[in-house]
């Protein structure tokens, strides 16, 4: 990109405003501006401020997506100011962008946010090593480099809540502990030097406990250090049914009866999987399964198509299982 | 062009709980000279749910699968936004991991099979953009929608995670504004409804543990396609498409607002605009009515 000359484009900007202590309503602003293309998302803030109007309030610190201030949504995409080109934003978006916080329901002043729910969540986790040290050891305390890439750069984390403000469950229920959350319970079970007994039961118990994800991936695509914090929720998972925490309930029941339904059938046995998951609380699916079933959506037990070569299916379930429940 | 081959892995889905996407898709193969051999093999893809149960086996079975894709020496085509996700997630997690892959085959060789990575795997929506072309449907088009306006839902599964997807076909899609479903529209002779829900979530995944948040998703979905003026909507994916078919009374509740409109599988907008005889497109198997055929 840098042979490339530098361009210019006219871009109008729709953004919010809101000063707590005196408004009742947020409204937006219009500004018009010549946007070049190696400016960033936090260049335009900035020109708000400097060059039409100094009650502007954002926050930025660092400059080089480290502090993980200046996370706001430019068309409801979360993104780190400091590091979105605005080339990027245009070429998704065209010429017509609209600037907000990161949650208009948490907004103080302008984008600045109340982002106290992302920090009592984040510190529910046991956000930090927990371990014995040895205050005079004799030797290093080495970690090995396969031990080290565990982490799967879930370290990289730099807290900025841009995927939190992503996450459809965040915003639907306040008792969802939220990806970044997730992934900084994941960061510290996955070190080594770690030695936390209650961290993982915490993540499982507390609020709704970690299953309630609906694996839409939008933190994975809102997250500017490629964290994948479902990826990591998806290793909480795996690692909360192999230390034998995973408690029966709807959605572990639910996870392990895919594994039941093909051991049977090889594919999905619909029905039976929603009766081994709820159990008694079947009958709340009730009148919605009468519907489905008038209009030939129900395929009972013994009509279902096995899979070919099911033989081979159940062999491999044995052969290459790897968790207990 | 020659004729079109792919493997089908229908995923279980079409099999059971919506017949009507089973077949309208053979429908619409049809018509457009498509073959596809049923992968009748295939087991349950596991549907992002029996990863977080056993990684490991589910890899194993969904290497499986493309292995039989692999032995037809063709690309596969996944007719569920989840089944795709996870055979496609797969691929790139053995094509990438030769240690990984090493082991996947050790068990796979104990049924006389191999995953080698030669399939490409694709979503029936981007084979048709890719390989057949929106300017071919177009031509063929003999009922054109226009009357319509239509509300793509596209379903976060075919375009997030957007790295992974934009490996998988050739016509770039980005998460944040998707073209794909929307040229598909408009070259059934359709008008797009834009409104901002048609890239989130419809809840589908969390519909046991977390029926409230799952059922607002769905309402919110349906509200905004509902106040973008759609007559109807249209999804790519199955269990989106059971989510606002079916769970139109929970979605109403939860939000506060009564909420429903009839939802097509892309493969029964694309019948009705080639003019196939709407028996053969399922539409008597909705829940919540298709009153406009
Ligand atoms: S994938 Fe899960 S944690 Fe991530 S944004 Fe979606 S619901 Fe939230
Ligand atoms: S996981 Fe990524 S998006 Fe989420 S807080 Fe950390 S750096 Fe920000
Ligand atoms: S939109 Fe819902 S059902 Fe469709 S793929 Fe995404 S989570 Fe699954
Ligand atoms: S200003 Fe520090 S991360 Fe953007």
């Amino acid at each position: 990109m840098s042979t490339n000359a530098i361009t210019t484009q006219k871009v109008n900007f729709k953004v919010f405003r809101f000063n707590a202590d005196k408004d009742y309503l947020p409204y937006y602003e219009d500004y018009s501006m010549d946007v070049t293309s190696e400016e960033v998302v936090l260049d335009i803030l900035n020109r708000i401020k400097w060059d039409h109007d100094g009650s502007f309030s954002y926050r930025r610190s660092c400059r080089h997506g480290i502090c993980g201030t200046c996370a706001i949504k430019v068309n409801g995409r979360s993104t780190l100011a400091c590091k979105e080109s605005m080339t990027e934003m245009i070429k998704v978006f065209g010429n017509e962008l609209t600037i907000e916080p990161l949650s208009k329901k948490r907004a103080v002043k302008d984008m600045i946010i109340d982002k106290a729910d992302f920090w009592e969540k984040h510190e529910q986790v046991t956000p930090f090593l927990d371990a014995e040290i040895d205050e005079t050891p004799t030797s290093e305390n080495l970690v090995t480099p396969a031990e080290a890439n565990a982490l799967d750069e879930a370290d990289l984390c730099i807290q900025c809540g841009a995927c939190h403000y992503a996450c459809p469950v965040v915003e639907l229920s306040d008792d969802f502990m939220g990806p970044a959350a997730f992934a900084a319970a994941y960061r510290f079970e996955a070190d080594v030097r770690d030695g936390n007994e209650s961290r993982l039961t915490d993540v499982n118990q507390m609020g709704s406990g970690v299953w309630d994800c609906v694996k839409c991936f939008e933190c994975a695509e809102a997250c500017p250090k490629e964290i994948n914090p479902i990826e990591k929720i998806g290793k909480l998972h795996n690692m909360l049914f192999q230390s034998g925490q995973a408690d029966s309930n709807v959605a572990t029941r639910h996870a392990v009866g895919f594994e039941k339904s093909i051991k049977r059938v090889g594919v999905l046995d619909e029905g039976g999987l929603v009766l081994y998951s709820e159990l008694a609380g079947i009958v709340k699916h009730m009148p919605v399964a009468i519907k489905m079933f008038s209009k030939g959506k129900i395929v009972p037990p013994w009509g279902i198509t096995k899979s070919d070569n099911l033989d081979e299916i159940q062999k491999l379930v044995k052969s290459s299982s790897t968790a207990k429940f | 062009m020659g004729k079109l081959k792919y493997a089908l892995f229908t995923g279980c889905t079409a099999k059971q709980s919506t017949p009507e996407q089973m077949m309208s898709t053979m429908a619409v193969a049809d018509k457009l000279g498509i073959e596809l051999v049923e992968l009748t093999e295939a087991s349950c893809c596991g549907a992002s749910h029996l990863q977080d149960y056993d990684d490991f086996l589910s890899l194993v079975l969904n290497a499986r699968n493309i292995a039989y894709a692999e032995k037809h020496g063709l690309t596969m085509v996944t007719i569920c936004n989840t089944c795709q996700l996870n055979t496609a997630m797969t691929k790139h997690r053995l094509d990438n991991n030769a240690d990984l892959k090493a082991r996947v085959n050790e068990k796979l060789e104990e049924v006389g099979l191999v995953y080698a990575g030669t399939s490409k795997i694709t979503h029936f929506l981007y084979a048709i953009i890719d390989d057949f072309g929106l300017d071919k449907i177009k031509e063929m088009v003999v009922t054109p929608l226009s009357q319509f306006n239509i509300a793509p839902f596209y379903g976060c599964h075919n375009i997030r995670p957007s790295e992974l997807q934009n490996e998988t076909h050739d016509t770039p899609e980005n998460p944040y504004n998707p073209t794909s479903l929307d040229d598909l529209i408009i070259a059934c002779g359709g008008n797009t409804v834009d409104y901002d829900e048609k890239n989130k979530c419809c809840g589908f995944h969390a519909e046991l543990q977390a029926p409230k948040v799952a059922a607002a998703l769905t309402g919110n979905a349906i509200a905004g396609a509902m106040d973008g003026n759609a007559d109807w909507m249209v999804t790519p994916c199955p269990l989106c498409h059971l989510k606002l078919d079916t769970q139109t009374h929970h979605a109403s509740v939860a939000i506060g607002r009564e909420v429903s409109l009839p939802v097509l599988h892309m493969q029964q907008m694309i019948g009705l605009a080639l003019g196939c005889p709407p028996e053969t497109l399922g539409m008597k198997h909705h829940v919540t009515k298709v009153d406009f055929v």
